[in-house]
């Protein structure tokens, strides 16, 4: 009960309700009993949280009165949409669900027309033909523009690195693969020689910038290196690069870009030494195409025995390889001569982990790590 | 001139909440900004919800007393409910692009801040009177908020007399204060 009444006295107290007489008895109180104070100190905070959240309340119900009052007059407009504000009001919700749809629809159609274009046999040999003629034609106008390019080269330099890669108008091509997964790529120097821009496609179609770390022209070796922020480092390569020569009449197999995907093809190790008794190279029995150039010979427990890079014109299915043994005579050149000390840290894989595989694993395995490279 | 007095009187009814100032300011811009949230996304729904806030945030400054309106009302509620409706597309993860203008808007950041701030503070005080249940509810509601004497709410609650309703009061009044003081200190302090 006393709880009560003090409670009581507290509130007239705050409101200024008491006559002057008890408001000078209630103030001693205060002064003499610390807890009365705190109460009161309390209470005041209280009741002003209180007013202003009656006063919220009362001002929110007087606002939703008024926008009932107006909207029922016509004065503003009402929630109701009617007509055009509608169908602005659909489109704007609805336009980004509208884009996506549109998107979608556009990329079904594009897929099922080339799916059309690429099932038909008839248009399909045609391109195969086309493309076989294309290649001539590419490079005689290369050796024309040869001389043009070399003089403009210099100059051109210095812009190098802002050039966007899809404006490239890539001339050469050839296939490389990775010999560590920070992005070193192995290929033919003659696919990248006179390169001014590099880039590199793997089998998903994510394409790369790459710069040329080292060619060994003598050797017919380049030394690429995966300069683009997207790449991601891979962990480890499959394969390893042989050390030792491989017997002759032993199976090979080499994966490569003659065209835009990645192509298998399969062979036999015919001699152990290339066009001519070269002793850089060795001589395989295999179906190459131009394009196949850069690309590594495995043996069937997965090693690199080659970078395939040349075949004899005058007969089919014989192709030249350089051996396995010049890419870790490359690259201990590279260590040697260059001062960069992140070469020093290039480590070349000497084990295969798809040994005892099936082929068809082998190269599940592999073909991600066997890149189109193109030069321009 | 005549335009700037008007505005003045407008604050002035509005801080008092005056309803004949509020319908003024609402009339005239409510649609502007209900066209604002419709063509950014939003429902009507949501233009009245964004209207009433931005509404809130001037009476609130309009009681302040020191407060001195650098620009005319129509830019001051335009500039808060552009505000509090990016904000609450972020919040909902709805796509938004900037959004269009069409007048000049003024800096609102702090006082959507202080706003929101109260916001917060009075919907905890609404969840501890709600949590209180009946009667308690409505006899706090009678007391503190419409004002009323012991006496009418012995009458209207049927207490027997004014001392009975005073003791429910203060039993409910207790448990009311403990559980806002420990909201209080959790959240805002």
């Amino acid at each position: 009960m006393d709880d009560i009444q003090i409670l009581d006295t507290v509130e007239r107290y705050i409101r200024g309700e008491m006559n002057p007489d008890e408001r000078l008895h209630f103030e001693n109180l205060r002064k003499s009993s610390p807890e009365v104070d705190q109460m009161v100190v309390e209470h005041t905070l209280f009741l002003q949280q209180m007013n202003r959240f009656a006063e919220w309340k009362k001002f929110r119900s007087v606002l939703h009165n008024t926008h009932t009052n107006l909207s029922e007059q016509g004065k503003i407009n009402s929630a109701k949409l009617k007509g055009k504000a509608k169908v602005v009001y659909l489109w704007n919700r609805y336009k980004r669900v509208a884009a996506i749809a549109a998107v979608i629809a556009g990329v079904t159609a594009l897929i099922f027309t080339s799916l059309v274009n690429f099932l038909n046999p008839g248009t399909d040999s045609a391109k195969v033909q086309e493309l076989s003629r294309d290649i001539p034609n590419i490079k005689h106008q290369q050796n024309m523009q040869v001389n043009e390019v070399n003089n403009l080269k210099n100059e051109v330099n210095n812009i190098k690195n802002k050039i966007n890669l899809q404006s490239i108008p890539f001339k050469a091509g050839g296939t490389g693969f990775l010999i560590d997964g920070k992005g070193y790529l192995i290929t033919n120097a003659h696919i990248v020689h006179t390169s001014r821009n590099i880039a590199v496609t793997n089998n998903k179609g994510d394409q790369y910038r790459a710069v040329l770390v080292k060619e060994f022209p003598d050797k017919d070796i380049a030394i690429l290196k995966i300069d683009d922020d997207k790449f991601k480092p891979l962990s480890s390569i499959p394969y390893g690069i042989s050390k030792t020569e491989s017997d002759v009449a032993e199976p090979i197999y080499t994966l490569g870009y003659p065209r835009n995907d990645i192509v298998y093809s399969e062979g036999y190790l015919s001699a152990r030494t290339g066009f001519n008794g070269d002793t850089l190279s060795c001589q395989l029995g295999i179906a190459a195409n131009p394009g196949n150039s850069g690309g590594p010979v495995f043996n069937h427990e997965g090693e690199v025995i080659g970078i395939l890079s040349t075949k004899e014109t005058e007969a089919e299915g014989v192709a030249f390889a350089i051996q396995s043994k010049y890419i870790f005579n490359a690259i201990s050149e590279l260590k040697k001569s260059s001062k960069d000390t992140s070469y020093q840290n290039l480590r070349v894989p000497t084990k295969s982990s798809v040994r005892g595989m099936d082929t068809k694993e082998q190269v599940k395995k592999i073909q991600d790590y066997v890149f189109f490279v193109k030069g321009d | 001139m005549k335009s700037e007095n008007n505005e003045k009187a407008l604050l002035q009814g509005l801080a008092r909440s005056d309803k004949k100032a509020v319908e003024a300011i609402y009339k005239e811009n409510y649609n502007m900004i209900q066209s604002l949230i419709l063509n950014n996304n939003g429902s009507a729904d949501d233009a009245k919800d964004i209207f009433q806030e931005a509404m809130i945030v001037l009476y609130e400054r309009a009681r302040s007393g020191s407060f001195e309106l650098n620009c005319q009302i129509r830019t001051y509620i335009y500039s808060v409910c552009r505000r509090l409706w990016l904000k609450r597309l972020q919040q909902l993860n709805r796509y938004s692009s900037e959004v269009s203008d069409v007048i000049e808007t003024v800096p609102v950041d702090d006082e959507i801040e202080d706003h929101e701030r109260r916001n917060t503070e009075f919907e905890m005080m609404d969840k501890a009177i709600d949590s209180l249940g009946q009667p308690c509810r409505s006899l706090l509601e009678a007391y503190y908020l419409q004002k009323k004497s012991m006496q009418e709410i012995a009458v209207s609650f049927g207490y027997t007399n004014a001392d009975n309703a005073k003791t429910q009061k203060y039993k409910c009044l207790m448990r009311l204060k403990k559980i806002f003081f420990s909201q209080y200190k959790n959240g805002s302090l």
